[in-house]
């Protein structure tokens, strides 16, 4: 990642236009070529630099659910529980985290109803016990990281 | 004449802000849920895949921005990627009739990334205020949950860090088509 890949980053981490021709538009606002703009996306992602380039979704304003989970997996069980757990569309992400809770993921549903559903799932595969922190109140959200 | 036929946003929960979906804003999210087309006119692009015109793809995103429903249109980085290799969520407990006063606060604090008040799950989770903070280091992660701790000073009852080890899955959101 060089110098202009930084600016790219930093620059397009929202905001990306509605119109005609987009890349168009924010190459000329940061002096590089449209082309240009485009090739180094297109690296960014295959880099995995990007994890993606679009719109990012509140999946609640579609009526919708996100719900942070939790279990504790016993060490010898880990990897066959993450495949388990992973196996399921409705797990956004996962992240191993160290804590006696060492799996923590994001339930996104299209439906409220869809949430138990996925934990049912989960723990009837795992035979664990979801921990279940569906958030109360959101007080901030911006995630946006200098690069 | 019943008078929800004549509600203009039906909503099955009822809250502020969400609305329903048609079947063609559906379709628009599942074709742009992996990502835009890298070509110079990707809204064109989106239109030729799904039959409609360039400016019924573009009319409809704007929309879905406007609703909230597309948070923001941008590039997502792979934290680690970037260098922050320090991800730690930082949880804590603090007095339920407290907690929104003081959620705010650490909200405001420009490192926080997200910041939410959660259930607690006693007696193995006694923390409802979550706060995810990304550091370049575990030093600088370290040095910024102090500053949560002496912001919330006394209102502090018990907090623990928790760091993310690995990514086990990435994909954002998926619904089905």
């Amino acid at each position: 990642m060089d110098e202009l890949d930084r600016v790219i980053v930093n620059a397009l981490q929202g905001g990306f236009p509605v119109c005609n021709e987009p890349y168009r538009e924010v190459a000329e606002r940061l002096g590089l070529a449209e082309t240009e703009l485009i090739a180094r996306l297109q690296r960014l992602l295959e880099s995995k630099t990007l994890t993606r380039f679009g719109p990012m979704f509140q999946v609640e304003r579609m009526g919708g659910a996100f719900v942070l989970a939790a279990l504790a997996v016993p060490e010898a069980d880990y990897e066959r529980v993450a495949e388990q757990v992973n196996a399921l569309p409705e797990v956004a992400h996962n992240y191993r985290r160290e804590h006696a809770l060492n799996m923590w993921f994001v339930l996104a549903t299209e439906t409220p109803e869809g949430i138990p559903a996925a934990i049912d799932r989960i723990e009837r595969a795992t035979g664990l016990e979801v921990y279940a922190f569906p958030k109360l109140k959101e007080y901030f959200v911006e995630m946006k990281l200098h690069a | 004449m019943p008078d929800a036929a004549l509600s203009p946003n039906p909503s099955p929960t009822g809250g502020r802000g969400e609305r329903t979906l048609d079947e063609l804003d559906r379709r628009l999210i599942v074709a742009t849920q992996g990502g835009l087309p890298l070509v110079p006119r990707p809204y064109h692009a989106l239109a030729e895949q799904l039959g409609l015109a360039a400016e019924e793809v573009m009319a409809r995103l704007r929309r879905l921005l406007e609703s909230g429903v597309i948070r923001r249109i941008g590039a997502v980085p792979n934290h680690y990627a970037l260098g922050y290799t320090a991800n730690g969520m930082s949880v804590w407990d603090v007095a339920d009739e407290r907690i929104d006063a003081l959620g705010e606060a650490v909200g405001r604090l420009t490192f926080v990334t997200h910041c939410y008040h959660r259930p607690r799950a006693l007696p193995l989770w006694p923390y409802n205020l979550f706060a995810m903070v990304h550091g370049k280091s575990r030093e600088e992660v370290e040095a910024q949950v102090k500053q949560i701790a002496a912001l919330l000073g006394a209102e502090c009852r018990a907090h623990d860090v928790l760091y993310s080890s690995r990514i086990l899955k990435k994909t954002g959101l998926r619904i089905g088509s």
